[in-house]
């Protein structure tokens, strides 16, 4: 459906750039959206889509260009001035109040914007159904929110953007926690809000279920634009070309000697309200996926694992002796490694140095006589961003100077230094540029050689199709079912068996 | 040059002792400057810097130790009891050795049940430290009936008012405590440990670093140096209380913040503690020649906290 090309642009940027220290995440981008009109901006993570995002809502202030409200250039924008202009960001934990009932958290927002003192009860209610009415939905306004599913709970956030006046609606990463059917009802509720008049950015790399409500298409790389041009003219294939460079080849790993040795054996694994009878068999020298959609039990499986959690029940062995369940220096002890999916606050120590962040859990190692030997620590830092080709200036530098791609290496480096038999990677290029991404797969397969055991959690779906022997697919707690690696699946039937 | 020293924290801070020093020197030369004056300055800071040193080590960790008064005067009223019980003839430095002992191990026991709390139980460390400070003032009221305990041996001045080739011991003892503690954090597993968990404890567990066994050995450092602190306290004065010194506890904190250890953990440095604490006793020395009341030398201290504060705030803004 072609938008109204007499209408004003509701939304421009012009020419925008953000730069943090040495890293330009936004470089001279242009985008324009008008009302009623769906724009998707696709590209990787790590490729500036969030910092856009920021810059839009006057959380971060541009380092150059200019944010235009209804063609107004706004000099230094604040997200109150944001708000004001009707934009109204989605984000994907919904950001919303999850001991409150649906009816408060459509109209807190508002209420608050207009300066009622007092909460009026009977108007946020009167309210909240106005808004579900607009978006022609029924939910009960009563309901704890934390008691709903996702899908609802992402109806409640569109209602209270809407109760807010929205004009503009971002909306990050939104179909991550759908599944199939959730999606076609979210692009319906779209196509509504566009005849309404409201704008809608979807901000996502996963977006070829979202091309058909969309009018235009904006790819980022790297922080710049790469690619722009009506929606009909991209398919899947080509914005993952957009978005990444190159072809992704999927080109799968090299096959498993099978008669290669069970080397973690997990039985029956359960933790109440997360996941439930998880049993797998992990073979010395095989990378084994684990795929499933936001809060399908994948991320507390892994950390599980690892003794983050502690299970309820279930066994996990490692060449057969038990693992210590809920205690991740014994799950270090044995033998197991866990890199974290966010880096940031769960991977690395961003103020100190590199070479700390390499030997942190292993400072007793480096410990003679009561004294830290310093010179030995750097040395072997130094020796592990050499042979992970990390391009660091020293290994005294802070690690926050580093890129995602080197950081997420800083921390392979630490794990590998402490020789584990097994590695659980969670999001192993989550925030990684494309090359490092390869080069990371390829540090994968070279472990995985030598005998390790590689666990990869992932919803990068071509990235377990090409690095992964087995791919085990997790729904709603449960591992439903198993799909061998490589070329014999394709990326949109595994997607498809994830979300149906 | 003098950029690099304007944007370290502990740059600022050496400038501030120097400005502080030479306003009081400029305003009062001949009393400031006066040996009498600066031997009692060197009599007077090393209780409550001591205890500063403790709070900043719980700092780093992104915790706050509250109870570091209450363990003092708990190991004093502990040791002084010890010592009016057995006092005999003579100077009693036999007596006074096997006190520090005790005093040492109390103080290390509120540190660990502090640690426990914190660490096994996951207890906020402010309201932890908070309670057991009480417990702590509380147990030392029970032992005292709340009085003061005096009757101790002559050896025991010899800690708080005694000189060691001309230098005060208690300022001896400070300086190797801070030498010993700053060199620690740098040069340990465990120095290196508190620091990379006060900068990001999930980060830390999710490394399978053995955080509690970090966060219980910081507690128990706390209460030792407490416990250090109390015993200099009791020299002192001659005698031990249970609500001897009851304003340095937020003095302590207040200087650790000056020192420029960062409240939420990560980072500081014992160089700036030390500086702090010179500076804090500087103004309260100079302040108190030119009787300016105790009133107005409180304010003046909270004036000063929130000004540095908000200059390293500015700072820190400035760094991209």
């Amino acid at each position: 459906m072609p938008s109204d090309a007499q209408n004003a642009p509701l939304v421009t940027l012009e020419a925008v750039t953000k730069r943090y220290a040495a890293i330009t995440a936004l470089d001279s981008v242009n985008l324009t959206i008008r009302a009623g009109e769906a724009v998707c901006l696709a590209g990787e993570n790590g490729s500036g889509k969030s910092t856009l995002i920021k810059v839009l809502v006057g959380v971060e202030q541009p380092s150059g260009g200019r944010v235009l409200f209804d063609g107004v250039p706004q000099t230094r924008l604040t997200p109150t001035a944001a708000t004001a202009a009707g934009v109204q960001v989605i984000f994907q934990d919904f950001s919303l109040f999850p001991n409150l009932s649906v009816a408060e958290n459509i109209a807190m927002t508002a209420e608050r914007a207009t300066g009622t003192v007092m909460v009026r009860n009977a108007r946020a209610h009167a309210r909240a159904a106005e808004m579900l009415a607009r978006v022609g939905v029924e939910l009960d306004l009563d309901a704890r929110v934390e008691r709903l599913p996702v899908a609802h709970k992402q109806l409640v956030a569109i209602c209270r953007a809407l109760a807010a006046d929205a004009r503009l609606i971002i909306m990050d990463e939104p179909t991550t926690a759908l599944t199939e059917r959730e999606v076609a009802r979210l692009l319906d509720l779209i196509r509504t809000l566009k005849a309404d008049g409201v704008a809608v950015l979807f901000v996502s790399h996963k977006l070829a279920e979202v091309l058909e409500v969309c009018e235009t298409v904006v790819v980022l790389r790297n922080g710049e634009k790469v690619a722009e041009g009506p929606a009909s003219e991209f398919d899947s294939a080509s914005l993952t070309r957009a978005m990444t460079g190159r072809d992704v080849a999927t080109a799968p790993p090299a096959p498993l000697d099978p008669a290669s040795p069970a080397l973690l054996k997990v039985e029956g694994l359960g933790r109440a309200g997360a996941f439930e009878d998880v049993s797998l068999t992990l073979h010395s020298g095989e990378i084994l996926g684990v795929a499933g959609l936001l809060g399908s039990g994948r991320t507390s499986f892994a950390k599980a694992l690892f003794g983050l959690a502690c299970p309820d029940r279930g066994r996990v062995t490692l060449d057969g002796t038990d693992v210590p369940l809920g205690d991740p220096i014994a799950a270090a002890a044995s033998g197991i490694g866990y890199v974290p999916e966010d880096r940031l606050t769960e991977g690395l120590f961003l103020e100190q140095s590199i070479a700390h962040n390499i030997a942190v859990g292993r400072f007793d190692t480096h410990t003679q006589n009561g004294v830290l030997n310093l010179g030995n620590l750097w040395s072997e830092a130094a020796d592990w961003l050499k042979r992970l080709s990390v391009k660091a200036p020293d290994p005294t530098a802070p690690v926050r100077s580093l890129s995602g791609g080197n950081q997420q290496r800083v921390v392979l480096a630490r794990w590998m230094a402490r020789q584990p038999r097994v590695l659980i990677l969670n999001g192993p290029s989550v925030g990684v540029d494309v090359g490092s991404k390869a080069e990371i797969h390829g540090i994968m397969a070279d472990l995985a050689a030598g005998g390790l055991g590689i666990i990869v959690i992932s919803d990068d779906l071509p990235e377990l199709l090409s690095t992964c022997h087995r791919i085990l697919v997790m729904k709603e707690g449960r591992i439903t079912e198993e799909v061998t690696g490589g070329a014999k699946v394709s990326e949109a039937d595994l997607s498809h068996r994830l979300a149906s | 040059m003098i950029n690099r020293i304007l944007h370290s924290t502990e740059g600022r801070l050496a400038i501030i002792t120097l400005a502080v020093f030479t306003t009081m020197a400029i305003l009062v030369p001949d009393r400031f400057l006066s040996s009498a004056n600066l031997t009692s300055m060197a009599f007077q800071f090393p209780e409550f810097a001591i205890l500063a040193l403790a709070v900043a080590v719980a700092m780093l960790t992104g915790g706050i130790d509250l109870s570091v008064v209450g363990a003092a005067n708990l190991s004093a009223v502990v040791a002084a009891l010890f010592m009016n019980h057995f006092a005999g003839e003579g100077t009693g430095t036999g007596l006074l050795l096997a006190a520090i002992v005790l005093a040492l191990s109390v103080g290390l026991m509120a540190g660990l049940f502090n640690g426990v709390l914190v660490a096994n139980f996951g207890l906020p460390p402010i309201l932890a430290t908070l309670g057991t400070g009480l417990i702590y003032t509380g147990l030392a009221i029970a032992m005292t009936g709340g009085s003061a305990v005096m009757g101790m041996p002559p050896a025991v001045a010899w800690v708080g008012n005694g000189t060691l080739l001309g230098i005060p011991v208690p300022l001896v003892i400070f300086a190797i405590l801070a030498a010993v503690v700053g060199w620690a954090l740098k040069y340990t597993a465990f120095g290196l440990k508190t620091r990379m968990f006060g900068a990001n404890p999930l980060a830390a567990r999710y490394a399978a670093m053995d955080t509690e066994r970090v966060l219980i050995k910081v507690y128990a450092l706390c209460g030792t140096l407490s416990a250090i602190a109390g015993l200099i306290v009791m020299s002192r004065a001659n005698s031990a209380k249970a609500d001897y010194g009851s304003s340095y506890l937020l003095l302590a904190v207040l200087i650790a913040v000056l020192g420029g250890v960062n409240p939420y953990g990560g980072y500081g440095r014992i160089i700036g503690v030390v500086l702090a604490v010179l500076s804090m006793q500087f103004l309260s020395s100079g302040l108190n020649l030119l009787q300016v009341t105790n009133f107005a030398r409180e304010m003046i201290w909270g004036i000063l906290l929130i000004a540095v504060m908000l200059i390293n705030l500015v700072s820190f803004r400035r760094k991209p």
